[in-house]
C-alpha cells in the first residue's frame, strides 16, 4: 500500500511534469492525499486526467461567475478548483454556481472542500447524478458514487453553499434539552448561597 | 544595571546559511531531549538469533504503559567492494525498521523479504522509521579481534572513528510505505521532534554493541571478553549524510521556524536573567570545559571544516580568557553582558556554541520548549488569497531584505540547480551552465523566485487581492504561499541564494544535524558529510539514572 505522503510526492511531481506550475502542483498533491484518505479515487482520476491534457488540453477559467462555460474547450477542474479556492470569500455570497464541460470533475472536488473548512459552511456538488455532502474538510458525504467509476466529463457542476442552518425543529430541541435537565440538581436555599463558592455580597 | 531591551535575534542574521551552518548541538537536540524523555521507559532485548559471524536477525524494544516500539534488525555478509556509505548503494551490513508494537513472526517474515533491500522494498503502516548502516570497517574488525584475545580494544583508535556502524539513512514519514504521520501524531511520547528516528539510531547503537560481543564469543569462546561499558558508553552510531536533508528544510517552513523560534526564544530568556546563579554559571562553565576536550578529538580531512575548528579552537581561547577576567555572577543580566561581547568579538561557529552552552544550566527553560518543535503543517497550506497585492508587497519587504537586492541576472546567482536524480530518487545539485537538466530543476531556489514574485508585485494593481494576482501567475504560485507563511513564522526562510555560485550545501545539512544533536561534523565534499550520534549516551540499562550532561562525557 502507498502511503499517503507517497501520493502526495508522486501526484505533485506528475503534476509538474504534465505542464503546472509547482504552486499548483503543490495543491495538487494535496488534493489527491485527501481524496484518498476520503476514499475518493483521486489517484485513477489525476492520472487519466494528466495523459489526456497531454493530447487534449483543457481551459482555465478566467474568472468565476454564478454560470461558467468554456469557450472552446473542456474546463479544467485543477484551474476551476484554484480559481475557485483563491476567490471563495468573494464566491460564498453567490450561493449557487454552475460549471458546464469540466474535465475529470472529482478533482474539482478537494479544492471545494478545502473551501468549505475556510469559509465555514457546508458545500453540496451534484454532477452526473453523483451528490457530494462536503463538510468542512473534515469528511464527505457522497450519494451515488461508485469508486469503480471515473466520469471523465461532466456536462454540467452545480456548487451550492448551505448555510449554518439546524437540521433539527425548535421542537425537536426543545424536547432533547428537556431531556437533557434531568441531569440537573434542583437548588435549595442552602445550595443557592454555598453552591457557586460566592458570598452573600458580591459588591465587595 | 536598567533592564537591557533583549530582543529575539533579527532572522536576517539567524537564517543566514553561514550562521545556520555554525550551529551546534544543545540541549534543545533532539537526541538529548528523546533521553530524557524515555529514560523511564523499560527498555529490552526481544530476540538475538545470529550466527557465529553475526548475521541474522536481532530485536530490541521499548515498552511504557502497554505502548511497544520493536526495533527489528536483520544483519547480512556483504562484498567488501559492495560496501558503500553512499546513498546509491544496494546492499548494506545491516538494516533496519522500528515497528509499531510487537512484531508476529509474519510481520518479522515480511520485513526480512523487504528491510534489508531498503529503496526497492515496501513495508507497511505498522513500520514508522526505516535505516540501514555499514561497519566501520576498521573499528569493528579490531574490536572484534582485541574483544576474541581477550583484551579491550585501542581507545585511540576507536576516538578516531567513534563508532563501529554508520547509518546512511533514516526514513520515516511515509517513505517506502512507511506509517504517515497523522497516524501516530496524537501519542504524546512521541510529541517532540523526531522522536522515533532518534529510538531508532538510539538501539541500532546497542546493536552494535551486541553483535561484537557475539562474533568475539564466537571466534573464541574460553579468551573472549565483553567490550567495556566505559568504552561502549563512548562510542556513537556514525552517519552519512548527503544532500537529501537540504531540500527538507526548505519544503517544511513551520518546522524550520519552530526549531530556529524555540533556540532563539531560549536564548532570549536566558540573556534577560538579571540574576545569575553561582551554581548555573559552574554548570556552564562545567560544560565548557569538558566540551573543548571533544573538540580536540574532532577529526576531519575537510579544509573548510579543519578551518572553521581551527577559528573556533582560537576563538574559545579568546573566550576562556574573557571569561575567567571579566566575568562574575555579581554582574546583572550576565548572560546578556556575555552574549553581546562574543557577538562583537567572536566568529560565527563560537558564536553558535557558546549559544548552545548558555541553555545547559537551564531545564525550566528549554524542556517547555522541546514540545513546541513539532508543525502542523498542513494548517498554514492555504493561501490567504483575499488579502491584497499590497499586503505581499510589505510582507516582502519586510522578511526578504536581502532577498530582494541579489541581482539574479548575474549568472553566479544563479549558478546551481537543485534536481531530483532519476537512478535513486535524491536530491541532488549541479551547475546550471556546465550541466544538463536545469529545465527539470526543483522549486528550492526561493531567493530567486521570491525576486520574481517581488519584481511582479511591483508590476500590479496594488488594490488587486492576491487571488485576482494569481490568476496570471501560476509560477509564483509557490513562494506566495511561502511568504504568507514567513509573515507569521518569521524564522521559516533561509535568508540566502540557495543556487548561488558560493553556495555550501553542507550549511544547510550541519543545521538539520546539529537540531538532531550530531557532534563531528566531518564534511566528505562540499555535499556530503559524516557525523557522530549518541557519543557519550548513556546505554540502555543506564538511562533510567543518566543526566543530560552525557554528550560532554568523552574518551580523554
Amino acid at each position: 500500500m502507498q502511503s499517503f505522503s507517497e501520493i502526495d510526492t508522486t501526484s505533485k511531481r506528475a503534476s509538474k511534469a504534465a505542464g503546472f506550475a509547482w504552486g499548483i502542483a503543490e495543491e495538487i498533491g494535496k488534493n489527491m492525499r485527501n481524496l484518498e484518505m476520503f476514499g475518493l479515487p483521486g489517484v485513477k482520476n489525476l492520472n487519466l486526467y494528466l495523459h489526456k491534457i497531454k493530447q487534449n488540453p483543457t481551459e482555465k477559467p478566467k474568472k468565476i461567475e454564478k454560470e461558467n462555460k468554456p469557450h472552446s474547450k473542456e474546463f479544467c477542474p485543477i484551474y476551476c478548483g484554484t480559481t475557485f479556492l483563491d476567490n471563495c470569500k468573494k464566491l460564498e455570497t453567490l450561493k449557487s454556481i454552475k460549471f458546464f464541460n469540466v474535465s475529470y470533475p472529482l478533482l474539482f472536488l478537494p479544492f471545494l472542500s478545502r473551501t468549505s473548512d475556510i469559509i465555514g459552511k457546508k458545500i453540496s456538488l451534484q454532477y452526473e447524478g453523483n451528490n457530494f455532502l462536503l463538510n468542512f474538510d473534515k469528511t464527505i458525504f457522497s450519494k451515488n458514487m461508485k469508486s469503480d467509476e471515473i466520469i471523465p466529463l461532466a456536462k454540467e457542476v452545480s456548487i451550492e453553499f448551505l448555510e449554518n442552518n439546524n437540521s433539527f425543529s425548535a421542537q425537536e430541541w426543545k424536547e432533547l434539552y428537556k431531556l437533557s435537565e434531568e441531569t440537573f440538581v434542583e437548588e435549595t436555599e442552602s445550595l443557592k448561597t454555598k453552591g457557586a463558592g460566592a458570598g452573600l455580597t458580591d459588591n465587595d | 544595571m536598567n533592564k537591557p531591551n533583549i530582543k529575539l535575534r533579527d532572522p536576517s542574521v539567524v537564517m543566514k546559511l553561514s550562521r545556520l551552518g555554525s550551529f551546534h548541538q544543545s540541549k534543545l537536540s533532539f537526541l538529548r531531549s528523546f533521553i530524557r524523555e524515555f529514560k523511564q521507559w523499560n527498555y529490552k532485548r526481544n530476540l538475538f538469533d545470529l550466527d557465529k559471524n553475526g548475521y541474522g536477525t536481532a530485536i530490541y524494544s521499548f515498552e511504557k504503559n502497554g505502548r511497544n516500539y520493536s526495533l527489528v534488525c536483520f544483519a547480512q555478509h556483504i562484498e567488501l567492494h559492495e560496501r558503500s556509505d553512499r546513498v546509491i548503494a544496494t546492499k548494506w551490513d545491516a538494516a533496519f525498521v522500528l515497528h509499531d508494537g510487537v512484531p508476529t513472526k509474519k510481520d518479522i517474515d515480511r520485513l526480512r523479504d523487504n528491510v534489508p533491500k531498503q529503496e526497492i522494498g515496501r513495508v507497511s503502516y505498522k513500520e514508522l522509521t526505516l535505516s540501514r548502516a555499514n561497519k566501520s570497517v576498521r573499528a569493528f574488525e579490531h574490536v572484534v579481534e582485541s574483544l576474541s584475545q581477550g583484551r579491550q580494544p585501542d581507545k585511540d583508535l576507536l576516538s578516531k572513528v567513534g563508532y563501529l556502524y554508520r547509518t546512511t539513512a533514516v526514513y520515516g514519514s511515509g517513505k517506502f510505505g512507511l506509517a504517515d504521520r497523522f497516524r501516530i501524531k496524537d501519542r504524546k511520547e512521541i510529541c517532540g521532534p523526531f522522536r522515533l528516528e532518534m529510538m531508532l539510531v538510539y538501539l541500532v547503537r546497542q546493536f552494535t554493541f551486541d553483535q561484537v560481543n557475539h562474533i568475539a564469543k564466537s571466534k573464541n569462546p574460553n579468551k573472549a571478553i565483553k567490550l567495556d561499558e566505559d568504552i561502549a558508553r563512548n562510542l556513537g552510531i556514525g552517519n552519512s549524510t548527503g544532500l537529501g536533508m537540504a531540500p527538507f528544510i526548505v519544503n517544511h517552513p513551520t518546522l524550520l521556524h519552530n526549531w530556529i523560534y524555540c533556540r532563539e526564544k531560549a536564548l532570549k530568556e536566558i540573556r534577560s536573567i538579571e540574576n545569575v546563579y553561582i551554581d548555573d554559571f559552574n554548570l556552564f562553565k562545567d560544560c565548557f570545559d569538558k566540551s573543548k576536550s571533544s573538540i580536540n578529538t574532532w577529526l576531519t580531512d575537510s579544509q573548510f571544516q579543519i578551518n572553521k575548528i581551527e577559528s573556533l579552537k582560537s576563538d574559545l581561547s579568546k573566550f576562556t580568557q574573557y571569561q575567567e577576567s571579566d566575568c562574575s555572577t555579581k554582574i546583572n543580566y550576565l548572560w546578556n553582558q556575555i552574549y553581546i561581547w562574543v557577538e562583537k568579538n567572536l566568529g560565527e561557529e563560537c558564536i553558535e556554541y557558546i549559544v548552545s552552552m548558555m541553555m545547559e544550566p537551564y531545564d525550566k527553560i528549554v524542556d517547555p520548549l522541546i514540545n513546541n518543535m513539532s508543525s502542523e503543517e498542513e494548517k498554514y497550506f492555504n493561501i490567504p488569497a483575499h488579502r491584497k497585492v499590497s499586503d505581499l508587497k510589505i510582507i516582502i519587504e519586510n522578511n526578504y531584505k536581502s532577498i530582494v537586492e541579489i541581482d539574479f541576472k548575474k549568472k553566479n546567482s544563479t549558478a546551481n540547480f537543485w534536481f531530483i536524480s532519476k537512478n535513486k530518487e535524491e536530491p541532488r545539485v549541479a551547475n546550471r551552465y556546465e550541466e544538463s537538466g536545469s529545465e527539470l530543476e526543483q522549486p528550492l531556489a526561493i531567493a530567486r523566485d521570491t525576486k520574481l514574485l517581488y519584481e511582479k508585485v511591483l508590476k500590479a494593481k496594488q488594490t488587486d487581492t492576491v487571488a485576482e494576482f494569481l490568476l496570471n501567475n501560476d509560477n509564483v504560485r509557490h513562494v506566495v504561499r511561502r511568504a504568507f507563511i514567513v509573515e507569521q513564522f518569521p524564522y521559516s526562510e533561509i535568508q540566502d541564494n540557495t543556487i548561488s555560485a558560493t553556495l555550501v550545501p553542507i550549511d544547510m545539512l550541519r543545521l538539520k544535524l546539529s537540531f538532531f544533536g550530531a557532534v563531528k561534523f566531518d564534511p566528505r565534499s562540499d555535499k556530503w558529510l559524516r557525523i557522530n550520534m549518541y557519543q557519550g549516551a548513556p546505554l540502555p540499562h543506564e538511562m533510567k539514572l543518566s543526566n543530560d550532561t552525557w554528550v560532554y562525557n568523552s574518551l580523554h
